[in-house]
């Protein structure tokens, strides 16, 4: 079918509306929601093993022809990217069936989902950098309001924070967007990269190219751009912080890859030297934040700053080993991030704080959710045989290759500080005697537990399988590296063949 | 022309940045209206600035004959206001709902969200 390309983004679409006018229907309203979820993740499965077996996907919007009208293409990279976050959507909106109160429910909270899942789908499949820009905003908008719905005064200062810093990153990328259209000419962004290929390299594409790593570099939290996130992610309800955490920085990831494997690949020395200068400053950055928090969530929320280092780290370095390391890392983060905030959010159900000093105990009373935790925290410090051991292998073995040595150095030191970080939160929280003497834990219904257990345990075992069988998903991850250091593919596809 | 519009945008995005370093949140939000329309007058530049002559392919060409204006930053800007209008106007309501909340409109009392000590 040609059109599997265009079923990520009307999925979420459709699903949205559809859930707009069942707005005073609260149980058709829920059904909808998981059905829509569950046909994206089905649809971004379908797209994948299209694009495994028949290459990339390109869909000209409106049969214009590229480049003058709109081009959605997936190549291997973009299809995993929809996969997963088809994937994260609809463990999401299961958990949020129990998790989310009739409050956010009432104001909105399904639709806003699907939206802010068809910003994410969008960026990963669009052409066009002006797309982009759209779907950036498309994303930026849902995202706004899911932090703020509520109005705790946590979350209004968490949400000032967040949408200034965001709308000046949006700024940047559209000034980028204009001054790159005015040198070149088009914005799709296959013919930018031959445009770019055959120009002479100015010192405006220079500037052009530390604009977008501004822009991104704010999305995606880059030291030191990334106050915007620990002030605000832990804020929100936990489905809402586990689906950021999952997704947003890792949009922003997705694009700073894109347009330095497609568009700036000219001067490497200095851009990708400056990524990895970047890279390593904030996986320090991120993980040294941590170490000062002593709450669940705000450790949780400065290890992404710290795994989005690790992230960057592959696209530094530029080779295909790296590449691919950065692929796997950042499918294996989404996975892992989300799931931790998932299991916060059953923290704070049972014992109605996420204060690390007031936890304790969880273990004796909790053992499955400890056992849940256990398993992404070991995962994310890169404990062998969980997914993060083989992305951080990937990554440190290809620094050492590439002759970085103190990059290798610094990611492991991280990891190390990373299980520092865990086992203060497993040996406060779970372990640990509870410093309140009698806890008053709230009771779970079969019910609730089957909705807020279910997406856990399947991350959980996600993360697992990955772990064992990490040989499939990193050849995947090899594949869609070497997609993106040849782009002569990616643009023949798009243009089709040229003389 | 360009020159002038050159330093009309530079102004904008000066004076877009400096009232978001200000400590009101009123003024954040102007200083974005600001800065959104520096960055549309600069893609508006950029499709090159000609009076008088619309962008329109004589018979039997396949280009406009130049000089022109391109039309297609003119498209551009007209979404990117689109946009800017949306956001600017859910600005405008979450800083009067962070106002109600926080009960101030200075940026230096907001920061329970970024210190050490909560609840």
């Amino acid at each position: 079918m040609t059109n599997i390309l265009l079923f990520p983004l009307l999925i979420p679409l459709v699903t949205a509306i559809a859930s707009l006018l069942t707005w005073n229907r609260r149980r058709l309203q829920r059904l909808i929601s998981v059905c829509g979820a569950g046909a994206l993740f089905t649809a971004a499965i379908l797209l994948l093993a299209t694009v495994r077996r028949d290459g990339i996907q390109v869909i000209q919007v409106g049969n214009w022809p590229a480049p003058f009208g709109i081009t959605l293409v997936a190549d291997l990279f973009s299809a995993m990217m929809v996969a997963v976050a088809g994937l994260i959507g609809l463990s999401v909106v299961i958990y949020s069936l129990e998790s989310a109160d009739i409050e956010h429910e009432s104001f909105g909270y399904h639709p806003l989902l699907h939206i802010l899942l068809l910003g994410v789908c969008g960026s990963f499949v669009t052409g066009d950098l002006f797309n982009l820009y759209v779907w950036f905003e498309v994303m930026l908008i849902a995202s706004f309001v899911l932090l703020a719905l509520g109005g705790h005064r946590e979350q209004m200062e968490g949400a000032i924070k967040y949408v200034a810093l965001n709308l000046i990153a949006s700024t940047f990328l559209l000034s980028a967007i204009g001054i790159l259209y005015g040198v070149a000419g088009t914005l799709n962004m296959a013919d930018l990269a031959r445009y770019l290929q055959g120009a002479p390299h100015t010192g405006l594409m220079t500037v052009l190219a530390m604009l977008f790593l501004i822009a991104f570099g704010i999305k995606s939290a880059l030291f030191p751009l990334f106050f915007w996130l620990p002030a605000s992610y832990h804020t929100p309800p936990a489905a809402v912080s586990a689906i950021f955490a999952g997704l947003l920085t890792k949009v922003g990831v997705y694009s700073l890859i894109r347009v330095f494997t497609l568009l700036f690949v000219r001067d490497i020395a200095f851009t990708h030297g400056l990524i990895l200068l970047i890279a390593g400053l904030t996986m320090v950055t991120g993980v040294l934040g941590a170490v000062a928090q002593n709450e669940f969530r705000r450790v949780l929320s400065f290890h992404i700053i710290s795994q989005v280092g690790y992230m960057i780290l592959g696209l530094g370095l530029f080779t295909k080993a790296a590449l691919a390391g950065s692929v796997f890392y950042i499918i294996h983060h989404i996975i892992v991030k989300t799931n931790l905030f998932l299991v916060s959010g059953v923290v704070r159900r049972l014992r109605g704080t996420l204060d690390l000093s007031r936890l304790g105990g969880l273990y004796r009373s909790a053992p499955a959710l400890s056992l849940l935790f256990l398993i992404p925290a070991l995962s994310l410090a890169g404990l062998p045989p969980l997914s993060g051991f083989w992305a951080k292998l990937a990554l440190v073995r290809s620094a050492l290759v590439a002759e970085s040595y103190p990059i290798a150095v610094t990611a492991l030191l991280v990891g190390l500080l990373t299980l520092l970080s865990m086992t203060k939160i497993w040996g406060k929280a779970f372990w640990g005697e509870s410093p309140e003497a009698d806890v008053g834990e709230s009771e779970l219904s079969a019910l609730s537990r089957l909705s807020l257990y279910l997406p856990m345990i399947i991350l959980a075992l996600v993360t697992v399988g990955i772990g064992c069988l990490a040989e499939p998903l990193y050849a995947m991850s090899l594949q869609a590296a070497e997609q993106l250091l040849n782009p002569a593919g990616y643009i023949d596809a798009v243009l089709g063949r040229t003389p | 022309m360009e020159t002038l519009l050159a330093f009309v945008i530079g102004g904008l995005y000066a004076a877009g940045l400096y009232m978001m370093v200000r400590r009101s949140i009123v003024r954040m939000v102007f200083g974005l209206a600001l800065l959104g329309n520096a960055a549309n007058l600069l893609i508006f530049t950029m499709g090159r600035l000609v009076r008088g002559r619309p962008p329109l392919i004589p018979e039997g060409a396949i280009a406009p004959s130049a000089p022109y204006a391109d039309p297609l930053t003119q498209a551009m800007i007209l979404t990117a206001i689109v946009i800017g209008f949306g956001i600017q106007a859910f600005a405008l309501v979450l800083i009067k709902r962070v106002y109600e909340t926080v009960g101030d409109d200075d940026v230096d009392e907001m920061r329970i969200t970024d210190s050490l000590e909560h609840k």
